[in-house]
């Protein structure tokens, strides 16, 4: 097999070709920022020495403001320049005011590896000029108080989307009013009518919606409103970048500057399309160092409704779906018209997971931990510290009749999840082993806590059993494989087990 | 740029000012544009000097083998349907259906498709086929297990057998994960069903790897590499097999975990290992395969939850379709997967990225009058 020769070659066309497809933007290094700190090594930052504090900023972990010099006058022009350099390549949208308000867009990569990405997509939620009062206010409500909780967050929906069916100004006024009456979240004022949109705007002033959306044919009276009412303006220019980038350009010398860009979301024919102007726009702004195309881009999934029963399951079904593709590919806003809790759950928990930051570490602390105030006969469980199996086994404790009552020994498997820590354990790789978790007993001293012997663990570690019985000299009660059946299992088992 | 006239003053006025930045400009325009002002958008030139080997599953009567057809996955020479204008995919990725040697607990959303067939693996493979439009199989052999039925080697390789006179799709046969019992079914699947060039997972590093792919380069099939999720881990096996069987045979699989559940850490390993196998790690070359049904993993994917999040007969299939979805947009090149309409929705999404653009402005429904 002679496949070295093929690395070769492949190597010596990377170099030929320049290392990294990035495009032309130039990526901020910690040299090239150092280059323009004031290099005193003052420590005002907090940071050894100003090298240390470039590496910060360029890993987005420090902002200039943290340094007091560079407000001074003689570096002016080196704060300018420094700010240039840091921006981020796709601009940072505020859509609403005050504590709810939303920010999009912000983002430096094309892929979260090569930092983070920084704004999840925000979510609205559409309501219509002409549902009646009650409806539009249940609907408000149920965006309002849509919150599902995963790990230690509150998932929620971001937005709501006023559209006007009626394209009656004076309807459009009345349900912005009241929709903004009900609720503090920001708004998505939709009509592609000038006077209807400059009749929501009156209602709900200094309140910063997104205003959807200039076209190539009412652009001119939509920057106006933007600029008088001081709202982000989002542009619409259906499968078409020239006009796209054309109008921001024209909408950007006209003075507006808080854009988001919508290339048309085609759920039909011609989402191929879609999904490759989506990724276009970002490589433009995030590679290319393109400004007419660094503005948050948002997307439409409400669009399947079009022609479609309301109602429809596969109507829901596809919608989230199409959802589902433009959040992992670029989407910083989406409007949608499905609210069901199983159509969207899945989107809230992806778009939670997506822009986790790479950065952080995979584990929890290890260590022990107490639930309630437990006594010497309270149950010891035991789980990895991977974050995810942690707060999973947590918060099953918590729902279980032992919430208040038991310890859990969490072991370091260096953040890996018990089913693929005991798997590299296996195979002598690390991982989890009998041995550490012998440790942890010892380390956390559970031994002067409780009377009893007993360590329930994870079926999925089963295996393990004897060996951990003739390391500790505890007595192993094999639990169940999903944490979810946590709290069956004590019912059956603990209690009987106390009892014996 | 409808309505535009060439020459227009006040575009030229505007022109100065292109080279300054957008923000610039605007704080310094005094007159504001009468007209759009055109600013053409240039596609970026993106190519990548690397590209994933194509390996072929299954094999045709003239290829030495029993099936309808064969399969070829991999060729890629970007990332997936990305600048699809420029560098088109060249291979579907292909959707496959699990199939379990014996009767195993499944998630009551799948159960009820294939509840009456599942002590029987040719007539649940027939009705994946058949029904829920499954390009592949994938029969699971996880009876062997000799902590399960301790199936020898010889009686799951006759399953084996009766599944591929069954179906005529191509064919990946898996094991249970013991690394001892594997290698023997392995060797004796191989040995049955010489020539199909069945795609044989998995191949991990905690097994005798070497021995594995002697076996399956002896009769012509395909490895699966199954590694943790950890690229070094992916190189070092691929290396190994590299000594054995020709690239050509080898498809990788780095783990997957659910949405819910890790999937951040699945998605962005997919997706470095396909740019650095496409900027040209030859290592990394490989089409991936992703074992979705994975999905069923995470809770709420079969739980029963407070009603605002049910029917759960919804929400899992959903639950496997955006593990899948966001699988195909790391790269992901075969997909074992279990519900139909998650099979179903995937392999429409397949077809709607491959094909053609429009390529021209497009008039689209108006979303914002629509009477939902």
């Amino acid at each position: 097999m002679d496949f070295r020769k093929d690395l070769k070659s492949g190597r010596e066309r990377l170099f030929e070709k320049g290392i990294g497809k990035r495009g032309k933007r130039e990526i901020p290094s910690p040299i090239g920022v150092y280059k323009f700190l004031p290099r005193t090594d003052c420590k005002e930052c907090g940071e050894k020495n100003c090298i240390a504090f470039a590496a910060k900023l360029v890993n987005r972990k420090a902002s200039l403001k943290e340094c007091p010099l560079l407000l001074e006058k003689e570096y002016e022009k080196a704060h300018e320049k420094l700010w240039k350099l840091l921006k981020p390549p796709v601009k940072e949208i505020t859509i609403g005011t005050g504590d709810t308000a939303v920010k999009i867009g912000g983002e430096f990569v094309m892929y979260r590896h090569e930092l983070a990405y920084i704004n999840p997509t925000a979510i609205a939620i559409d309501v219509t000029d002409e549902l009646p009062y009650d409806e539009l206010l249940k609907r408000v409500n149920e965006v309002k108080n849509y919150t599902y909780t995963y790990l230690d967050q509150e998932l929620r929906l971001d937005l709501v989307a006023v559209r006007s069916t009626s394209n009656d100004p004076t309807r459009f006024k009345t349900a912005v009013k009241k929709v903004a009456e009900n609720t503090t979240l920001p708004l998505v004022l939709c009509s592609f009518n000038p006077d209807v949109l400059k009749a929501g705007l009156t209602s709900i002033l200094g309140k910063g919606p997104l205003i959807y959306a200039a076209t190539k044919d009412n652009w001119k009276d939509m920057a106006e409103l933007a600029l008088m009412y001081k709202c982000p303006l989002a542009v619409f220019a259906p499968n078409d970048l020239n006009l796209l980038r054309s109008m921001t350009k024209t909408l950007t010398e006209y003075g507006v500057e808080d854009i988001v860009l919508d290339p048309a979301t085609n759920p039909n024919a011609g989402f191929t399309d879609t999904v490759n102007n989506f990724t276009t726009l970002r490589w433009m702004a995030c590679r290319e160092g393109d400004e007419l195309l660094g503005f948050p881009l948002m997307g439409t999934p409400i669009s399947v409704w079009v022609d479609q029963e309301s109602g429809s399951e596969i109507a829901k079904w596809w919608e989230a779906s199409v959802a589902s593709i433009l959040i992992t590919q670029y989407a910083d806003l989406l409007i949608m018209h499905t609210i069901d809790g199983w159509a969207t759950l899945p989107l809230m928990i992806l778009r939670q997971n997506l822009y986790t930051d790479p950065r952080k570490p995979k584990g929890v602390e290890p260590g022990l931990r107490v639930f309630g105030e437990p006594d010497e006969n309270s149950p010891v469980l035991f789980t990895t510290n991977f974050t995810l199996t942690y707060f999973t086994v947590s918060s099953d404790i918590q729902s279980s009749d032992i919430s208040n009552k038991c310890y859990l020994l969490v072991v370091d498997t260096e953040g890996i999840g018990v089913q693929s820590a005991a798997a590299r354990a296996s195979k002598a790789k690390g991982g989890l082993t009998a041995d550490m978790i012998a440790k942890a007993i010892k380390e956390s001293a559970v031994e002067e806590k409780v009377k009893h012997r007993t360590l329930i663990i994870p079926g999925m570690v089963a295996n393990l059993s004897s060996e951990i019985e003739k390391l500790t000299g505890w007595k192993v009660l094999v639990g169940p494989t999903s944490s979810a059946e946590i709290p069956e299992f004590i019912k059956e088992h603990w209690c009987k087990e106390e009892e014996s | 740029m409808e309505g535009e006239e060439k020459g227009d003053k006040t575009d030229i006025r505007y022109c100065l000012h292109a080279r300054a930045s957008p923000e610039l400009a605007a704080s310094k325009s005094k007159v504001k544009p009468r007209k759009i002002l055109e600013a053409m958008f240039t596609p970026p030139n993106i190519e990548y000097p690397g590209q994933i080997v194509e390996v072929k599953l299954g094999a045709t009567k003239g290829e030495g083998g029993t099936r309808g057809k064969s399969i070829v996955i991999g060729g890629e020479k970007s990332p997936a349907f990305y600048m699809h204008v420029q560098s088109p995919s060249i291979h579907p990725p292909v959707v496959a259906c699990d199939v379990f040697d014996m009767k195993i607990p499944l998630p009551k959303a799948i159960k009820t498709h294939v509840k009456d067939v599942m002590e029987d693996p040719a007539a649940w493979a027939k009705r994946c086929v058949d029904k829920f439009g499954a390009e592949m199989i994938t029969l699971q052999l996880i009876s062997v297990d000799p902590k399960k039925k301790d199936t020898s080697p010889r009686e799951a390789a006759k399953t084996v057998e009766e599944v591929l006179q069954a179906v005529d799709v191509p064919l990946a046969v898996g094991g249970c994960g013991d690394p001892v019992k594997d290698l023997a079914v392995f060797k004796e699947v191989a040995e049955v069903a010489e020539g199909e060039r069945l795609l044989i997972s998995s191949i991990s590093p905690w097994m005798d790897a070497k021995r594995a792919a002697e076996t399956i380069k002896e009769y012509g099939h395909v490895a699966l590499a199954l590694s943790g999720m950890d690229m070094n881990e992916a190189r070092e096996l691929n290396r190994t097999l590299y000594s054995i069987l020709p690239r050509e045979h080898i498809v990788m699989d780095t783990s997957t975990a659910s949405l819910g559940s890790g999937l951040e850490f699945t998605y962005t390993l997919m997706a470095r290992i396909r740019l650095a196998a496409l900027m040209g790690d030859y290592e990394l070359q490989h089409p991936i395969s992703s074992g979705t049904t994975n999905a069923w993993f995470a809770r709420e994917s079969w739980k029963k939850m407070a009603p605002q999040w049910e029917p759960r007969e919804l929400r899992g299939p959903l639950w496997e379709t955006v593990t899948a979805l966001t699988g195909l947009l790391a790269g992901v090149d075969y997909f074992m997967m279990m519900h139909p309409k998650a099979m179903e929705t995937v392999k429409h999404v397949i077809q709607e990225l491959m094909g053609k653009t429009l390529e021209k402005p497009e008039k689209i429904a108006d979303w914002i009058s629509a009477r939902i």
